[in-house]
């Protein structure tokens, strides 16, 4: 047999050939998109900014359908089988299930893709992602779509095919590693949206090319919400495993409970789908019983599974600071933090972001009376980018810098610059979601291209701080674009112009050794942090995400009030 | 990433004791995807299609 093994001599990771190879593929391929749709992205902000207003109305719509696509199926997903690769085979240090059936999952996701882009290029297709019905695409949009999912799916199963492997061969001892068993709840959630996206779209393409007379809008929009709500959910599971990967890269730092992150994750498996009703809470033909219990009493479970691993990563960060010796204070190990390393600076903005933005508007827009104010207007973007884009996308980002440098064997280009790439996409992206939920607060529609209303049959003008909002969402696009540019740039450099770093790769070892548990903390948390609390800072911070969220919650419940003059 | 580094291995147990429950089902890989795949199944989309389903036609 020949020696397929490989350690990387910087991080230790121990690489499989083939997964290394199928890694890399999946990665490069994401990134080709994320600058298509980044791009696409720019055009959607510079239309919406009404005094640029780039684009003719016909052009806007198809820029969007393909910005939607693009950025949130093709680019997430792309990277989250890359992620999944990566989590079961290289952690584990295991060989990858078949190969070969991998790479048929690669090239059927990539030929997909590329259908339903060529799709909306043709015009016919500028349904918008959600490509609601009886609103018609054209077939090879819907067909596109369904083969990226069967690669997609193809791709979970061999991450599940990996986790047998490994099993079997006793590559690893005791539990899978917690960052192994988040991709696995990643995992689970991936194959429910797409047998979902399979329960619908199939339908759908077979009414698009003739065989089936109607699809009910209504069962469209439930169905289609159980696959486009849980996608998102795939990110959130993908980008908290990435969190407690980068805590452990960068400051070898230890979950603070395994068991209550493993329970967290759980929870994500259980429930977070469930979730998916808040996107039908103005729907009729649904009840509220339906609605209240999916998007509350269900939601809520795992909205407290986020708020565990919002607590753990950045816990277990402050005890190993703390340990290190940047015991002072609430805020030492903070301030000392490496601010300037993109690794670190990109996965804690993206946890703020998702926790302070996202988080904080998606739970007070989930709630049934809230949602009415702000249903189906310009806030709901402003959410989404704080959690797809902040959240998922900035995580994502900055475990790249970690690594596709180990993959490709190359140096990071652009070190300086690098630096700045996750305070540009971050900062420029989190102000674009605080505009977008400003104007949408003031009633500002999404996916509308006219803010004016010109030749509208009634009169209505926006007020002048909506119009304002909208410019300054714009300014803040060129900032995030910026951002993603230079990611961009970066990654493609350092693949084709980094300086090759060491040796090169050898594949020495048939079988890897052993991967073993951790060993049990010694010495306890004893002489660090403030009085009984080990990570006082994360407490604090914690205490103050609360704050706001309620003072947020009472605000909008407010403003309801006022709307309803109820007196 | 060495072998013992934190958060990438799983619980130090010794191996001569018993496997708690919960540990039992969440070193079950297709135990958590049929519930993974079920839960949601029934709440949102059986439960949910069956309210649609039950609308009275219009005539
Ligand atoms: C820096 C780059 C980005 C810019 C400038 C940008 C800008 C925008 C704007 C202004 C909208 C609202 C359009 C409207 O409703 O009228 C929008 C929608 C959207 N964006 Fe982004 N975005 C960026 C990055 C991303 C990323 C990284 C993702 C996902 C990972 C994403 C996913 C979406 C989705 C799904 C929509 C909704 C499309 C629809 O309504 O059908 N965006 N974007
Ligand atoms: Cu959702």
């Amino acid at each position: 047999m020949k020696p397929l093994f490989r350690t990387c001599p910087k991080s230790g990771l121990v690489l499989h050939r083939d997964a290394e190879n199928l890694i890399k593929a999946n990665a490069v391929a994401a990134v080709v998109f994320l600058a298509v749709g980044g791009l696409l992205g720019l055009l959607v902000a510079l239309t919406r900014w009404p005094s640029v207003h780039l684009l003719d109305a016909q052009r806007f719509y198809q820029v969007l359908t393909g910005h939607g696509v693009v950025t949130l199926l093709v680019w997430v997903i792309f990277f989250e089988i890359a992620v999944l690769y990566f989590c079961s085979a290289v952690l584990l240090r295991c060989r990858i299930a078949m190969p070969r059936v991998a790479w048929t999952a690669f090239v059927l996701m990539l030929v997909g893709a590329a259908i339903t882009a060529v799709a909306i290029i043709q015009g016919g297709s500028s349904v918008m992602m959600t490509s609601y019905v009886p609103m018609p695409a054209s077939p090879l949009f819907y067909l596109g779509l369904i083969l990226f999912a069967v690669g997609a799916l193809i791709g979970c199963f061999i991450f599940l095919g990996t986790l047998v492997i490994a099993r079997d061969e006793r590559t690893y001892e005791g539990s899978i590693p917690l960052v192994t068993f988040g991709a696995l709840s990643a995992c689970i959630i991936a194959i429910f949206t797409i047998a979902s996206g399979a329960i619908i779209l199939i339908p759908t393409f077979l009414w698009s090319v003739g065989y089936i007379g109607s699809v009910d809008p209504l069962m469209y929009r439930v169905i289609w919400w159980a696959m486009g709500h849980s996608s998102q959910q795939i990110n959130v599971a993908a980008h908290v495993s990435v969190w407690y990967a980068i805590a452990a890269i960068v400051f070898g730092a230890k979950p603070l409970s395994e068991k209550v992150s493993r329970g967290a994750f759980l929870l994500y498996i259980l429930f977070i789908n469930l979730a998916s009703a808040h996107h039908l809470l103005v729907d009729p033909g649904v009840g509220s019983e339906w609605k209240i219990f999916n998007t509350s009493y269900a939601m809520y479970l795992a909205v407290l599974a986020s708020l565990v691993h919002g607590l753990t990563v950045p816990g277990s960060i402050e005890v190993a600071q703390r340990k290190k010796g940047l015991n002072g204070g609430l805020f030492e190990w903070l301030r000392k933090a490496p601010w300037g390393n993109p690794v670190f600076s990109g996965m804690f903005l993206s946890l703020v972001g998702f926790g302070f933005i996202g988080g904080i508007s998606g739970v007070v827009m989930g709630v049934e009376q809230i949602n009415f104010l702000v249903h189906n207007t310009i806030y709901v973007p402003g959410h989404f980018h704080g959690t797809v884009a902040i959240g998922t996308t900035l995580a994502f980002m900055a475990l790249s810098f970690w690594l596709v440098p180990i993959l490709f064997r190359r140096e990071l280009i652009w070190p300086g610059l690098a630096k700045w790439q996750p305070w540009l996409f971050g900062i420029g992206t989190a102000l674009q979601a605080f505009f977008m939920m400003g104007a949408g607060t003031l009633g500002v529609s999404r996916r509308h291209w006219d803010i004016a209303f010109t030749d509208a049959l009634f009169d209505w003008a926006y007020s002048g701080l909506a119009y304002t909002m909208m410019a300054l969402n714009g300014m803040s696009a060129l900032m995030a674009v910026t951002g993603g540019l230079l990611f961009v740039l970066i990654m493609v450099g350092t693949i084709f112009f980094g300086r090759p770093s060491g040796v090169p790769a050898e594949y020495s070892a048939q079988r890897p050794a052993t991967l073993l548990p951790p060993a049990p903390e010694t010495g306890g948390h004893a002489g660090i942090g403030m009085g009984w609390l080990v990570a006082p800072g994360t407490f604090v911070l914690a205490m103050f995400l609360l704050v706001i969220f309620v003072v947020y919650y009472v605000i909008n419940y407010a403003y309801l009030a006022s709307l309803w003059k109820i007196s | 990433m060495n072998q013992n580094d934190g958060g990438k291995a799983g619980a130090g147990q010794a191996n001569d004791e018993p496997v708690p429950a919960m540990q039992r089902v969440l070193d079950n890989p297709f135990l958590l995807l049929f519930l993974g795949i079920t839960v949601p199944a029934v709440f949102y989309i059986i439960w949910g299609v069956m309210e649609i389903a039950n609308i009275p036609i219009g005539r």
